[in-house]
């Protein structure tokens, strides 16, 4: 097992999200304002007020930029509006989550403008690739190159933001012919081995761009060793599970497990087995897209295991 | 949707024979060993995430030809990995040249659940 080092850009992403671990600890200034307790960074002005001991984040996915058929002609302007609405949260997220399918073609000029675009939120962002960003000769090298800093083997990463212990895992590389997304062994082993020292208190945070969860198998809306990945995380009491791929948001709770597929900023998919469809882009009346289009706010108050959750629309 | 040349001089046949001992799986259009070796065509259509037909069988030296016509991406990947095109954006092609007889289990690569078959015969 290696770690990814090379050809690859400085990692604001990890530095910054130390510094908030930092923040989390100390160096706020609490102000009360009509009640309410909040707080702002004291070293950046900038930063919006946010609710005592939260941790704020957003998950964004599929943007598949380079898309321009029938069911969104214009992905651009749809992940536009998305950063919008991250804009204009009334807590400024600590970091952004991107569950993969950045690009639709995995070219590099796909990339730059998802990289571009979402610079205008100015926070850290931290990727896991979808299978339409591992489509280059080198099976995911051009995705490893801009955002394998820090990670191991095809992608994949931990880190620790206030508390919270987050895994970023991939499920998209060398897809066989099971059907679904496959994580292998060496991921599996690498997991089982992260969680090891952590007490089962932690809150646990698990990101991917498959679903680790059976959503539809039939369309291969699964993992097929992700039961077998999830096994040294059952302990926990609490661990929040997030995919995307499916253009859609579906949730399933087992036991301290739970898991959340999210919207695309790109185009709807078909409801999971929709007689006749097919899991493509799906077209909806143009006044529909927006309702069907989001991203997803996380947040946690110190002293609660869970997460809430809050799914936005662009509409 | 099939495109089969039907006459194999039996002259091609004995040249296949003989290339099909050296590289008996060629990427075509590039591989020009493969291009001579091709004694027919056919097509496959990917609509509506399926091989269409899924299950095609062929003479050996033909040249078989995958185009998307969904709106999604796709790719063609050998079950063992001896063949695997580019991602086919809407209206792309990609050819490869069954050289040698036997039954070739094939994929996309971004939808694992798409399967297709190709029987070669000798």
């Amino acid at each position: 097992m290696t770690k990814n080092t090379d050809h690859a850009p400085a990692d604001a992403g990890r530095r910054d999200a130390m510094k908030c671990m930092a923040w989390a600890g100390a160096g706020v200034l609490w102000t009360i304002s009509g009640g309410v307790a909040s707080s702002v960074l004291a070293t950046g002005a900038d930063a919006a007020p946010r609710a005592r001991g939260s941790l704020d984040f957003v998950q964004i996915s599929d943007t598949h930029i380079g898309f321009d058929k029938a069911a969104n002609p214009d992905t651009l302007g749809t992940l536009r509006e998305a950063i919008a609405k991250i804009q204009a949260l009334p807590v400024k997220p600590a970091f952004m989550i991107h569950t993969g399918d950045l690009t639709h073609l995995s070219k590099a000029d796909e990339f730059d403008t998802v990289d571009q675009m979402l610079k205008a939120v100015n926070v850290p962002v931290f990727y896991t690739p979808g299978e339409h960003d591992t489509l280059d000769e080198g099976n995911g090298k051009l995705f490893l190159e801009r955002y394998g800093k820090g990670t191991w083997g095809t992608g994949w990463r931990s880190f620790d933001v206030s508390g919270v212990h987050f895994i970023g895992l991939v499920n998209v590389v060398n897809l066989n012919p099971d059907g679904q997304g496959h994580l292998g062994p060496e991921q599996i082993a690498w997991l089982a081995k992260d969680v090891a020292h952590l007490s089962s208190s932690t809150p646990i945070v698990v990101y991917a761009h498959m679903p680790l969860f059976d959503a539809y198998v039939p369309w291969g809306w699964g993992t097929v060793d992700a039961q077998q990945a999830l096994m040294p995380l059952r302990r926990f009491g609490s661990v929040t599970v997030l995919n995307g791929h499916i253009h859609q948001v579906i949730s399933k709770v087992e036991g301290n497990l739970s898991f959340h597929t999210t919207r695309s900023t790109a185009y709807p998919q078909a409801a999971a087995g929709t007689p006749g469809a097919s899991p493509g882009p799906l077209k909806v009346p143009a006044d529909q897209l927006r309702h069907v289009l989001g991203v997803r706010d996380i947040t946690r108050l110190h002293g609660r295991g869970a997460l809430a959750l809050v799914d936005q629309t662009l509409a | 949707m099939l495109n089969l040349t039907p006459v194999r001089p039996a002259l091609a046949i004995a040249l296949l024979a003989v290339h099909s001992a050296a590289a008996p799986l060629s990427p075509s259009p590039q591989g020009a060993a493969a291009e001579a070796a091709t004694v027919g065509k056919a097509s496959i259509k990917i609509a509506n995430f399926n091989f269409g037909p899924a299950a095609l069988t062929v003479p050996a030296g033909t040249s078989i030809t995958w185009t998307n016509n969904d709106d999604d991406a796709h790719s063609v990947v050998a079950d063992d990995k001896a063949f695997r095109s580019a991602p086919l954006d809407t209206g792309e092609s990609y050819s490869f040249t069954f050289a040698k007889a036997g039954t070739y289990g094939y994929h996309c690569g971004l939808h694992p659940q798409m399967h297709g078959k190709i029987i070669v015969t000798g």
